[in-house]
């Protein structure tokens, strides 16, 4: 048998077997995305500041109504509303205003909450100006010694580009000065909160409701980062949390941006440590 | 029919080879297709070349990531690759086999060590070690070094083991029959013998190093600026995808899918040279 000939064959049969697998992986993937939504589920994506928060709502309303199911996603503030422009999500979840085309979206704010500039305990600097804190951020100052602290370099510590956190510290802190790139990157609250709790010669930004005894938070210009001066709006680094929606939103959507709303939605959410509008702060 | 059937198990198996060859395609496809155009837009020298990283403003430059890649990898393969090298000729050629029963396996037991177990012991036991002992924020390059000389040993070793293992027994012995101590004819005549093996194994360490991403994202500090010794903070390519990946879009995101090509670039050019170093060395 002519070799030539059979190697032919073979090379046929194999495209032909490979043009089969691809087809039927293609095929596949389209049942995957066809696959119909729930009625009774909600899908709520966005900032991974409002999640937990989202989280906690969405579990007391599931206990209200046990027949709907909450879905409920991080990504992040841009792609929460680039969700909820598109349809995937029924919900979208933002941290920061919104800007430009989104402007034109139904939105609700279901909540304000604060950013705490945090240090070390044990660090002895305790209220800092907004001048100092721009300083700091772009390495014009470089020892606590130049801030009243003791002699040590200061350890810089801020989100990725892209985190709702980032932009409301830039935008609220910074005026829009560009955070240096010698500041070391970390993907979340937590984070920041731990590495500045491990070193005393640490400085970092996250969630007020986040603060806890690991860490200290900073007067700012002579203002304490807490709730009540975020209601009377003197602290500066406060920003909204907000529900959107690409048009005024109904059925379960709307069922359950009422009860975020509602006086319980707003106690949950004074108890889980953030600043709403009008319930009473508990102490 | 008979011969069908005994084809059969032959193109059961064609499939399922395949299918794995296309998911390779598929991943290949598709970070060209998202990487690419941005690539188009601002130029592979802009790109690859730029200092600046802040995709806030457009400015897309990869080059301190890349020094970064590099150094924390240089930094793996000086402290790990004697350790690794040492240790297969100490399995090899000195130890007792009770011992080597014992250490083989605990060796190939760090390779089963999952890498975020790695990044979290390195986070509370060596970043707190060198910040208090050597200085700087203790996240930084020295600190994924040690981190990744550790997890490419298991790599190393056994490839270098079965490189001093493949030699034919005639070296040992010819060396051992002139008069040379066990020590000289290790070092002069069976590391020599072996050398394009152990190039091997240190390459395909190296590339497992270069593609770690989350045990090195936990201790690197990710700052977006070059390093400038290795008490800084740095930032991999990997950990730059895997950092920013979960709030980007846009631009920015297309972005860290060409970060994604440049790394497959090197990642498989490691593994070919690798491949033709063994090859080299069969022959």
């Amino acid at each position: 048998m002519d070799p030539f000939l059979s190697i032919k064959r073979c090379n046929n049969s194999l495209l032909k077997r490979i043009g089969i697998i691809l087809v039927s992986l293609g095929l596949v993937m389209l049942a995957g995305c066809s696959q119909a939504q729930k009625a009774h589920q909600i899908i709520i994506a966005g900032s991974t500041s409002v999640q937990p928060f989202a989280e906690i709502l969405a579990e007391e309303y599931m206990k209200l109504h046990p027949d709907i199911s909450i879905d409920i996603q991080g990504g992040g503030s841009s792609s929460g509303i680039k969700a909820a422009l598109s349809g995937t999500a029924d919900i979208g979840m933002s941290s920061r205003d919104l800007k430009g085309d989104e402007l034109s979206l139904w939105s609700a704010e279901i909540a304000r909450d604060g950013l705490a500039i945090i240090v070390h305990p044990d660090n002895t600097v305790d209220h800092l100006t907004s001048g100092q804190v721009q300083d700091i951020y772009i390495k014009a100052v470089d020892n606590w010694a130049q801030l009243g602290g003791q002699d040590g370099d200061i350890h810089l510590f801020t989100r990725e580009e892209g985190s709702g956190t980032r932009d409301a510290f830039v935008s609220l802190a910074m005026d829009n000065a560009d955070v240096t790139p010698k500041a070391m990157v970390q993907d979340s609250n937590g984070a920041v909160r731990q590495l500045v709790g491990d070193d005393p010669g640490a400085i970092g930004y996250i969630s007020l409701g986040l603060v806890n005894d690991d860490v200290k938070a900073v007067d700012l210009d002579g203002v304490a980062a807490s709730h009540e001066n975020i209601i009377n709006g003197s602290y500066k680094l406060s920003r909204p949390f907000l529900f959107v929606s690409d048009e005024d939103p109904e059925g379960i959507a709307k069922d359950f941006i009422d009860f975020v709303l509602s006086e319980e939605g707003r106690q949950i959410l004074t108890r889980e440590g953030l600043v709403t509008r009008d319930a009473e702060v508990q102490p | 029919m008979k011969r069908l059937l005994d084809r059969l198990p032959g193109f059961i198996f064609l499939l399922v080879a395949l299918s794995a060859l296309s998911a390779l395609a598929l991943i290949i496809v598709f970070i060209f297709y998202e990487g690419i155009p941005i690539i188009a837009k601002i130029g592979l020298g802009q790109f690859t070349l730029g200092m600046s990283w802040a995709p806030g403003k457009g400015e897309f430059g990869i080059l301190p990531m890349i020094i970064g890649t590099v150094s924390v990898t240089l930094g793996a393969a000086v402290l790990g690759v004697p350790v690794a090298i040492l240790t297969s000729v100490f399995l090899t050629e000195f130890a007792p086999a009770a011992v080597s029963r014992i250490v083989r396996p605990a060796i190939q037991l760090l390779a089963g060590i999952p890498s975020v177990v790695y990044g979290f012991w390195g986070l509370t036991f060596i970043v707190p070690y060198i910040r208090l002992w050597i200085g700087g924020p203790g996240l930084s390059v020295l600190a994924g070094s040690v981190i990744l000389a550790i997890m490419i040993l298991p790599t190393v070793i056994s490839i270098t083991e079965v490189s001093l293992l493949a030699l034919p027994r005639t070296y040992k012995e010819g060396s051992l029959a002139i008069g040379a101590t066990q020590w000289q004819t290790v070092w002069s005549v069976q590391l020599p013998a072996a050398r394009s093996g152990i190039m091997a194994a240190v390459i395909l360490g190296i590339g497992r190093a270069v593609g770690e991403t989350m045990a090195v994202i936990m201790v690197l500090g990710n700052a977006v600026a070059l390093p400038e010794s290795i008490l800084d903070p740095a930032r991999t390519l990997t950990t730059n995808i895997g950092i920013e990946m979960g709030y980007a879009s846009g631009d920015h995101q297309q972005a860290l899918f060409a970060t994604g090509i440049v790394l497959l670039v090197i990642v498989m050019s490691l593994n070919s040279i690798a491949q033709a170093t063994l090859k080299r060395s069969q022959r």
